[in-house]
């Protein structure tokens, strides 16, 4: 598309409106019809409307992506089930845009976009959590090959994923934030073994991955030589803007289910209980109005760092609310419904029991960045407080206690 | 149901906010605070002249038409924002947002043109802890004659005007025809005073429920505003510790940079963070309700009454919050400056007594719990 004018909403459902008439959206339900018409719609630029042109956007504001999203939705074209490759979407191809060579783009953006390939995330192993720049995972140059030997956890998944985001230490030599380069990993490759990771919950929605000398080309790096930390920084970066999710009304939360709880059963009341209630309400409306007034800021173009607030509450909440729920519960919460969980039920959040709920949320202040590292990164970015002084930068890896 | 509000602030919002920081750090240092508040005239009346005469801050919520600036409470909280951030001693919560909304309700035209002006300042005498909806009038009246105390009032010493509940009436006094009492006061840059009336003569300007809701709606708005002041108090709290943690040294470093204390601080921060968003929604809470019952104007009654639901909810739910975080930001304050803090020649101390004062103020914390219980329906055990 070559376009003078400014791209408004006005402009964009014009463009969806001429798409659709090309493209039906009802013949688009399943099967090949509906992957040929997301393709149509990443040709046309109408996937993510910020990407440049002829990678599936127009150089569009992201704020106007609202915009096209609904017109598709309201003539009920098939859409790219975002939660199916919420990595691939929200980290690998942010990552890939930005420091992706041409060819990479091509290659990888088209099918990522319309979930035909999965991406999953190998950067956390056993020996580097919060710590992600210790990570020891070995890539070792073969001619124009990488030899990759390691192990991966917390991975989801990666047991349907066609491809990963891959961080690795390239040099032990030289000091932990140098001596990393990134990748893109071929979950098919030989060498390559998921085994599922059981959690407290009983089910298993991550995974171990074990790499074995997995051959790499060097075409599948992702940046320079010696530049992954730079890189696996832009993916986080990613990972703190995508949570936070969509507007939701007062009690729209797991507050709700208490409150309705104390409303809907006499027998589970006691006075003391009454004001611990009303005081998980009244956290849990100011953790709402703080991601609603959060929301406003990046609708105004505003980037504040509001979104550590929200994560940072959100998680002590869902803790603090469920094992409010299985306390009021009594007898009933002794007993617990299934430990054998596979690898997960397809059931909303908020309908599971409440012991499943208060057993699932003690991820929500680990994952995404542990409450401890998120308030790190409060004090030191927003705050401007020094950091700890540090022994671990300047020495190289391999030198370091562990 | 009322429609989304808008938390953020505006270019007017910041541009006032801008001009009254200003003024406050030139005119109202923390060091003049200190020094006054222990002279015999705690308020600061040229202070005061300032922002209501000068600056038209008195009436900014009133409409045009009736003698204001027809901003809206949500610039009013900015306002509030900055004076609580320089712990000012000047009556604007008394006398431009509790006792304004008061006459506002009652349709009292000369006299909040009087007040929007800045040429008079009023008071509700109620003690100042008293809540919305839970008020005991203790002031009687025989004809237009009052008689009776009421204690703990705030921001009346330095009022032309008081305004009086009784059992069945409101009702307006001259200060003159009062007596008032100081009062050593937890919080000495808002001194509150006893006022007795012994057959003083009266104005009813409202009867019955007008008179009731009239004292509702004042002291609820109030209650939503001060919210904004705890944030600012808060926020001076919070910026203040973070300074100084980078300017304090021991063990050979900074002590901001030990983790344990740094965690304290992003809590902190956490904690404001959403106080803010708490407070802004309570603005704009307030805002709607007195939007929906603009006197004279054709009121719909429906949506006046679902208005001043949601101020209500909005009210009680900023006084649960935001009382408490500023509460925790003024101890932490003190805390971690160490024995500095702990000194009267130190500002934290005002900000400590402020803010333990306000969360006290239109109804603690767990009454606020209480109330707002009452209305999202989770009744009692």
């Amino acid at each position: 598309m070559t376009v003078a004018e400014p791209i408004t909403a006005a402009v964009l459902q014009k463009l969806v409106a001429e798409f659709l008439a090309a493209h039906d959206p009802r013949a688009a339900a399943d099967g090949g019809a509906r992957l040929d018409f997301l393709r149509a719609r990443f040709d046309a630029g109408l996937a993510w409307i910020h990407y440049p042109p002829g990678l599936g956007g127009l150089g569009a504001p992201r704020a106007l992506q609202p915009v096209v999203d609904a017109e598709f939705a309201a003539a009920g074209a098939p859409d790219n089930r975002p939660g199916w490759n919420a990595i691939g979407l929200g980290m690998a191809a942010p990552t890939i845009l930005r420091h992706g060579t041409d060819e990479q783009k091509h290659r990888f953006l088209r099918p990522l976009w319309t979930g035909e390939e999965i991406w999953c995330q190998l950067f956390s192993e056993p020996g580097a959590g919060s710590d992600l720049a210790g990570l020891g995972t070995r890539a070792v140059r073969d001619g124009d090959d990488w030899i990759i030997n390691g192990q991966k956890v917390w991975t989801s998944l990666a047991h349907i994923a066609r491809w990963a985001i891959l961080v690795t230490r390239h040099d032990p030599n030289l000091p932990k934030h140098e001596g990393m380069t990134y990748f893109i990993l071929d979950m098919h490759a030989p060498g390559v073994e998921v085994r599922p990771l059981r959690q407290i919950t009983g089910e298993s929605e991550f995974n171990e991955v074990f790499l074995t000398d997995v051959r790499l080309p060097d075409s599948l790096r992702l940046g320079a030589v010696g530049e992954g930390w730079t890189v696996a920084r832009s993916t986080l970066m990613n990972e703190r803007v995508s949570i936070g999710g969509g507007a939701i009304p007062r009690e729209g939360g797991a507050i709700g289910v208490l409150a309705n709880l104390w409303r809907d059963r006499p027998d589970v009341r006691t006075p003391g209980r009454h004001d611990d209630v009303m005081r998980a309400w009244v956290d849990a409306e100011a953790a709402r109005l703080t991601a609603t007034r959060f929301r406003q800021q990046l609708a105004a173009g505003e980037v504040g760092p509001d979104g550590s607030a929200v994560k940072l509450t959100f998680a002590t909440l869902m803790q603090r609310i469920a094992g409010l729920e299985l306390e009021m519960r009594g007898e009933e919460s002794l007993r617990h419904e299934d430990w054998d969980l596979g690898r997960g039920r397809d059931v909303p959040f908020l309908n599971r029991i409440a012991g499943y709920r208060y057993l699932r949320s003690k991820g929500n202040s680990i994952e995404g960045g542990t409450s401890e590292i998120l308030r790190n990164i409060i004090s030191e970015r927003v705050l401007g407080l020094p950091s700890e002084p540090r022994s671990d930068k300047d020495i190289p890896w391999k030198d370091l206690p562990r | 149901m009322t429609a989304a509000a808008d938390l953020l602030y505006d270019e007017t919002d910041e541009e006032l906010r801008g001009n009254l920081r200003g003024m406050l750090s030139e005119r109202s240092p923390w060091s003049k605070v200190l020094a006054r508040v222990e002279s015999p005239e705690t308020c600061d009346s040229k202070l005061w002249a300032v922002l209501a005469g000068e600056m038209g801050l008195a009436g900014l919520a009133v409409p045009e038409e009736l003698g204001g600036a027809g901003a809206t409470w949500r610039q009013v909280a900015v306002v509030l924002e900055e004076l609580g951030r320089a712990v000012a001693p000047v009556p604007y919560l008394g006398s431009a947002v509790i006792a304004t909304r008061a006459l506002l309700h009652c349709g009292e035209r000369d006299l909040f043109a009087e007040l929007a002006s800045g040429r008079q300042c009023a008071a509700l005498a109620v003690p100042f802890s008293a809540m919305a909806g839970t008020v005991t009038p203790s002031v009687s009246a025989d004809g237009d004659a009052l008689t009776g105390t009421v204690t703990s009032v705030a921001d009346a010493l330095i009022a032309d005007v008081l305004l009086v509940p009784t059992a069945d009436a409101l009702y307006a006094v001259s200060a003159a025809d009062a007596t008032r009492t100081s009062v050593v006061s937890l919080d000495m840059t808002r001194q509150l005073c006893d006022v007795a009336f012994d057959g003083a003569r009266a104005r009813r300007i409202a009867s019955g429920p007008a008179a009731v809701s009239a004292v509702t709606a004042a002291l609820t708005t109030g209650a939503a505003l001060l919210a904004s002041e705890q944030v600012g108090v808060a926020q001076w709290c919070l910026d203040t510790t973070v300074e100084y943690l980078k300017t304090r040294y021991q063990f050979g470093r900074q002590v901001g940079s030990f983790q344990a204390l740094k965690h304290r601080l992003a809590d902190l921060w956490t904690r404001i963070t959403q106080a803010r968003a708490v407070a802004r929604y309570a603005a704009a809470r307030a805002a709607d309700a007195a939007d929906a019952a603009v006197p004279g104007a054709s009121v719909d009654a429906e949506r006046s009454v679902d208005a001043q639901r949601e101020e209500a909810i909005a009210a009680a739910l900023a006084q649960a919050y935001c009382s408490d975080a500023a509460v925790l930001a003024a101890e932490e304050c003190v805390q971690l400056h160490g024995g500095i803090g702990f000194t009267w020649e130190h500002p934290a101390h005002l900000y400590l007594k402020r803010a333990k004062s306000s969360a006290i103020a239109l109804g603690t914390p767990d009454r606020q719990r209480a109330a707002l219980a009452r209305m999202v329906d989770v009744p009692a055990a």
